[in-house]
């Protein structure tokens, strides 16, 4: 459904953009439909900017995108609003997601226009409450509020039913749950499981690898702009092969596993940080 | 923990909406904006004294049945009940021009400010969303008319235009005072363009004049109201400096040309106080109030300002 | 019983808003002992960074309320800023969040920690060496000190961070979510940072504010959980992850993911609804409204008791 062949993004960096920094560096990967596809890196990986770069919010200076076969790159106008009807994504911040002097469901409105020109009233809100229902949130709750008044973990989850409005059949899943609280985190992750079961395909970006693993059915693990592993998940989590992988699960704190403590306290060689 | 994360905190749950009165449980921007603004003194005062010019300036003429440049009385009187303000050095009725110039003075504030707002706030606008080239191209736009020597083109002009009305001196102010107004919203557009709420305006098939109209400009609605009146207050400063040193209109009065008539003819050493002081308090204390409106206004709408 | 480097006597800071008084802390007392390390672990808006920074100097809109402060046997003036800023960095002191922010961006580090170190009232060439020293114990080159904040990655800040908060060997040191920011490998180097100071004796006792349960798992003696302003259950840390008492406690741990638990084979579970306002808080337990276990008597706020040595909870329930 959604494949990435070689894409680069470069960036000019530097006084009269004299230098040149690499973000991204002949990524290539898939997601099939109904897949749940991890990527997984710390800041600095590039992955932000991949999730970008397939909601073309960012151009891609090399390589191709290509979704059900066609280029992404060449759409414009109505063929570009059509690929969001299938494709959306959904954000870290959930405070920032939304225009802070509007109400929240405001991000549901903006739908209206260009997708549902021909619902009346009466239609339209009742889409709106189905979508609001499937993602476990009670309209009357939601709707008419301000950003401020409803919590992250609500927020968030009204963002996934602003792209379930679209019938997509792919989400963008940037870092959604990192600035929610540990027991909110749950109920998220717990609602995409759900509509992976009823077909929707995910990537999933994410810098923790307990996440990645709870959901994924394959990890792609991201370093300074590259691949340097992929495969099923259970494999990658279970017998990592490159030195990368397994040092970033060596120093993921766990329950029940203490970290090998070393004797003296140095800093990670060549951190990115 | 902040105040304003603890408001969050307090409002952000279902319970606290359902609990706490209609009154306390939507303290939106606009209605806590409207708040302080009623009690903020600065605000209020500077309101009040533009007000009571205004008054002035609309009915003031309508109290008069003389024209400003007529010659209707005998020359260089002090105030006195036939005369509000005394009467110039030829016989004109001071306060007839006082009032008639206040109406200039207003209107090319209004015109000369809103034209520098809109092309301003257009510059602004679409170098700061659109960025790259196009941002490239309106900075040197920018920073040409920025380098322009107004006054030798105003000279210039001058010149060529023998007779001039306030609307055209309007229209040349309001040409040549944007570039600041257009850096400064090119620079917020740049931050706000980051956002993620314009991603996802992006992401609902948002065109980019819709995305600036409806999810950015919002977002600096203060900003923008302040800028409009500083450029008012800009406008109404420079048409008095142009007026005074005889670039302004050639027919009609303004205050700066009250002012200037008032130094050409020695009224200061003949002690003819009434001709210059009311034209030159009148624009000391428009321009006053409208900056400390301005001050006032950023504290109404700056939380981190706001005295509890 | 061990010496206690500090205790905490029913603590009660509340903020000051245009609608009331948020009440963020609400009656807290515990004690951290000699050379202790102790996890503060909550969600947001629990009361931890507010208990973190009354433990240093409160600030602008916060009030002390209630209770008393007591670092080594002597009393704090935590209501009094004037007063506390004789203690701050000798005696108590705090890695902020955010390094970034911590550092003037327009100074070089070493000039910034001479001047840190005037303002204290100790001779910077005193202690030079000792700064450096333990620069290189994090991972520090000596010429960082050289170079501006912007040059130095989030990681290394902290860690610079660390050092300064720490050089003039306070007996408590705060550290609030130091590695929130920070990459995987990054934190565990912080966090090992933070232990390695304190076997060092560079600082007494620690207190570490986190939400993050797994990585305090990793490096604490004990384990304070808090809930809307209340301590819910404090134990030695392998108690609590193994054998946690309150329901609150409980439900927090089976909410965590870990590697090896995938979605189709054990489904995780949340807990449901959200804290209570703090600005007119409930009466009784306020956990009440979320707690599977709860009974009548839940109506009645529970105290905070030993259940067993070194294990309180706050849980009728449970005691």
């Amino acid at each position: 459904m959604l494949s990435l062949e070689h894409v680069d993004k470069r960036y000019r960096v530097g006084t009269f953009g004299g230098r040149e920094l690499v973000a991204v560096r002949d990524v290539s990967l898939a997601v099939r439909p109904g897949e749940v596809v991890s990527l997984i890196g710390e800041s600095g990986s590039g992955k932000s900017t991949i999730g970008r770069m397939i909601l073309r919010l960012t151009p891609a200076s090399g390589g191709t995108i290509r979704f059900d076969g066609d280029d992404v790159a060449g759409f414009r106008g109505a063929r570009l609003r059509a690929y969001y009807g299938n494709v959306q994504g959904v954000f870290q911040d959930p405070f920032s997601s939304y225009n802070p002097v509007f109400k929240a469901d405001r991000a549901l409105e903006l739908l209206r226009g260009p997708y549902f020109a021909g619902l009346d009233d009466r239609a339209w809100r009742a889409r709106v409450a189905a979508s609001l229902e499937a993602v476990r949130l009670d309209p009357g709750q939601v709707l008419d509020k301000y950003p401020h008044q409803l919590s992250g973990g609500q927020l968030q989850r009204m963002l996934v039913a602003r792209a379930l409005l679209l019938d997509i059949r792919l989400l963008v899943a940037d870092e959604i749950i990192s600035m929610l609280d540990a027991s909110t985190r749950i109920d998220v992750l717990n609602l995409l499981g759900d509509l992976k079961a009823r077909g929707l395909g995910i990537l999933f970006i994410t810098h923790d690898l307990s996440l990645g693993n709870y959901l994924s059915d394959t990890a792609v693990i991201l370093h300074r702009g590259e691949v340097v592993e992929t495969g099923p998940t259970a494999r990658v989590f279970g017998r990592p092969e490159h030195p990368y992988t397994r040092s970033l699960l060596a120093s993921l704190p766990q329950l029940h596993r203490k970290w090998d403590r070393t004797g003296a306290v140095r800093g990670p060689a060549g951190e990115g940080g | 923990m902040s105040v304003s994360d603890a408001e969050e905190l307090a409002a952000a749950t279902p319970a606290a909406a359902a609990a706490t009165p209609a009154t306390l449980a939507t303290a939106r921007a606009g209605r806590e904006a409207l708040y302080f603004a009623r009690r903020n003194r600065k605000l209020l005062v500077g309101l009040a004294v533009v007000l009571v010019f205004l008054a002035v300036a609309l009915v003031g003429p309508l109290l008069t049945d003389h024209g400003p440049n007529e010659y209707v009385g005998p020359p260089a009187q002090r105030p006195s009940a036939r005369w509000w303000f005394g009467t110039t050095m030829f016989g004109q009725d001071v306060f007839a021009q006082f009032a008639h110039g206040l109406r200039a003075t207003f209107l090319v504030g209004l015109l000369g400010g809103g034209l520098a707002a809109a092309i301003g706030m257009l510059i602004g606008f679409a170098a700061g969303y659109r960025g790259g080239a196009v941002d490239e191209a309106l900075n040197m736009l920018t920073n040409v008319v920025l380098v322009v020597p107004t006054l030798a083109v105003l000279l210039v002009i001058a010149t060529y235009l023998r007779v001039r009305g306030v609307v055209p001196e309007a229209v040349f102010i309001g040409l040549f005072s944007w570039p600041w107004v257009a850096r400064a919203i090119r620079a917020q557009t740049f931050s706000l363009r980051s956002r993620d709420f314009v991603d996802l305006a992006r992401l609902s098939g948002a065109g980019g004049a819709r995305i600036v109209l409806r999810e950015i400009a919002p977002n600096m609605s203060s900003y923008l109201c302040m800028t409009f009146i500083l450029l008012f207050g800009g406008a109404v400063l420079t048409a008095a400096t142009l007026d005074f040193i005889g670039l302004g209109p050639t027919d009609g009065i303004s205050l700066g040309l009250m002012m200037n008539n008032a130094v050409l003819w020695s009224a200061l050493p003949l002690g003819m106080w009434w001709w210059f002081v009311p034209p030159g308090l009148g624009i000391t204390m428009i321009v006053g109030s409208l900056y400390i409106m301005n001050v006032g206004l950023d504290e109404v709408f700056n939380p981190k300002l706001r005295k509890l | 019983m061990s010496a206690v480097t500090l205790r905490v006597d029913n603590l009660k800071v509340w903020y000051r808003t245009l609608r009331g008084d948020v009440q963020a802390l609400d009656g807290v007392s515990f004690g951290v002992g000699d050379g202790e390390l102790v996890g503060l672990a909550g969600e947001s808006g629990c009361g931890k960074s507010t208990l973190g920074k009354s433990l240093i100097g409160l600030d602008a809109s916060m009030r002390h309320v209630g209770g008393t402060v007591e670092l080594d046997g002597k009393e704090l003036p935590i209501g009094d800023p004037a007063r506390m800023s004789g203690f701050r960095f000798k005696e108590v002191s705090i890695i902020p969040q955010y390094a970034m922010s911590a550092m003037n961006p327009t100074r070089r580090i070493g000039r910034m920690v001479a001047e840190l170190l005037e303002s204290r009232g100790v001779r910077s060439a005193g202690v030079h060496d000792e700064l450096l020293r333990r620069l290189a114990l994090v991972g520090l080159d000596a010429e960082v000190l050289d170079r501006y904040p912007i040059e130095l990655s989030g990681g290394m800040k902290q860690r610079m961070v660390m050092v300064i908060s720490t050089l003039l060997n306070p007996s408590l040191l705060v550290a609030d979510e130091i590695t929130s920011a920070l990459d995987v490998s990054t934190q565990k180097a912080v966090a090992e940072a933070l232990v390695d100071f304190r076997d060092r004796d560079y600082v007494k006792s620690t207190i570490i504010i986190t939400h993050d349960l797994s990585l305090v798992y990793q490096i604490a003696d004990s384990i304070i959980v808090m809930y809307a302003g209340k301590l819910a259950e404090k134990a030695p840390t392998d108690t609590l992850v193994a054998a946690p008492r309150h329901p609150y406690t409980r439900m927090l741990l089976a909410a965590l993911p870990e590697v090896g638990v995938r979605h189709d084979t054990r489904r995780l579970e949340g807990i449901p609804g959200s804290p209570p306002s703090l600005l007119d808080p409930p009466p009784g337990c306020r956990f009440r409204d979320r707690c599977p276990l709860a009974f009548a008597k839940c109506a009645e706020q529970p105290p905070f008791t030993e259940v067993a040595p070194d294990h309180l909870v706050a849980c009728w329930k449970a005691s």
